[in-house]
């Protein structure tokens, strides 16, 4: 029955929402023993295209596997049920620590635990320039886009909306490939590997 | 409000290439600069809730930020927004986006997206720490903002600690060096 196997769906992914922690790819394990060996779902091979599918299409890796694999196994239902599984325990955790957020912020032991929280954040956000830069730049023409990009956005004055970067960066990539290529010199375009790592 | 939040985070959704972070600056241009829905120290809050929690950093955020300005409903439509061009993108491409995928003009856009959103995201991190006042003035704020800056970074990059693990050492280091 259908209805059986969507809710055996969502609550197999609801086990595996907390397991994000690790950042999606981390899922892959627990994706080869619940869907692949418990309940034979699909085949091992197939877990190959999931991982390809998961991490070129827009958005989180976990998000884009649970929709994926969702959809393989019983269509446009099966990949919410899927969906609505593995985001579910996240979603409240998240409510509740907005929640805890709002109710404590004013609390002065909370204010100076967050004033040095903000440094980390930065931080954090620096670290995440830095991983995707280490693969995403490699010669002269990805160092300038880089650092194009930059200066657009810094000398820019009022504000250049970043989504301009990003239309930017599109292009710019592709004008680039292109003049190489009229003279022949070829230009490496394929991922190593993905970035294996938490918040993907 | 939700209207507004459904926009921004369809098109966040949308972009969201290499990792929850790119959606950061996009975020910051619309919730922080143009439309002041929240303070920088604010955004700077719900990054962290985001980053503690399991899943996603980009539904965490979509979550946090969606609660934020309008309650559950915030949340869920924020949520929903952001998930939604995942949704297409797999259901009606599938296997076929895997073809795609190695087209080469998609490749080379990469090629040049790549380091764009590199640049984007660390003048994010600048844009924040300027927003949240860490490096106004040259007292005791400065430098003690720039150590936590610096540890954190290290933590995260050398030692590899996960940042739920450092976010919650820097609060109670906060607690004692500025209560």
């Amino acid at each position: 029955m259908q209805a059986k196997l969507l809710s055996s769906l969502f609550l197999t992914f609801l086990k595996m929402g907390p397991l994000t922690f690790g950042g999606g790819y981390a899922l892959l394990p627990v994706i080869e023993r619940e869907i692949v060996d418990k309940k034979g779902w699909l085949r091992s091979n197939e877990v190959a295209d999931i991982v390809a599918v998961a991490g070129s299409a827009p958005g989180a890796v976990a998000v884009n596997s649970a929709a994926f694999i969702g959809y393989r196994i019983a269509g446009a239902k099966g990949a919410v049920a899927a969906l609505l599984g593995i985001l579910l325990p996240t979603f409240f955790i998240i409510i509740v620590l907005s929640q805890a957020y709002m109710l404590l912020k004013d609390d002065p032991k909370v204010e100076a635990a967050l004033k040095a929280i903000r440094a980390t954040v930065v931080a954090l956000i620096v670290y995440a320039a830095y991983k995707i830069g280490k693969s995403a730049i490699f010669d002269m023409s990805t160092g300038a886009i880089a650092a194009a990009s930059i200066a657009l956005l810094a000398f820019g004055g009022g504000h250049i909306h970043p989504a301009w970067i990003i239309a930017f960066g599109a292009a710019g990539g592709i004008a680039v490939v292109t003049i190489r290529s009229m003279f022949g010199k070829k230009t490496k375009l394929d991922d190593d590997e993905p970035v294996y790592d938490y918040m993907i | 409000m939700l209207f507004d939040l459904f926009i921004l985070f369809f098109f966040v959704g949308i972009v969201s290439f290499g990792g929850g972070f790119t959606m950061i600056p996009l975020i910051q241009e619309e919730v922080l600069i143009r439309n002041h829905w929240m303070t920088a120290e604010q955004l700077a809050d719900i990054i962290a809730v985001a980053g503690m929690a399991p899943g996603p950093f980009a539904t965490n955020v979509a979550v946090a930020v969606g609660y934020n300005q309008a309650g559950l409903i915030g949340a869920v439509v924020a949520l929903t927004a952001s998930v939604l061009p995942s949704f297409f993108v797999i259901l009606i491409l599938g296997k076929l986006f895997l073809r795609f995928r190695d087209h080469q003009l998609l490749k080379s856009s990469f090629y040049g997206l790549r380091p764009a959103l590199t640049g984007m995201i660390a003048f994010a991190a600048f844009v924040l720490a300027q927003n949240t006042g860490m490096f106004t003035n040259l007292g005791w704020m400065f430098w003690s903002q720039l150590i936590l800056f610096a540890a954190s970074l290290y933590a995260l990059a050398v030692l590899r600690k996960h940042p739920l693990y450092v976010i919650i050492i820097s609060g109670l280091i906060g607690i004692a060096i500025y209560s």
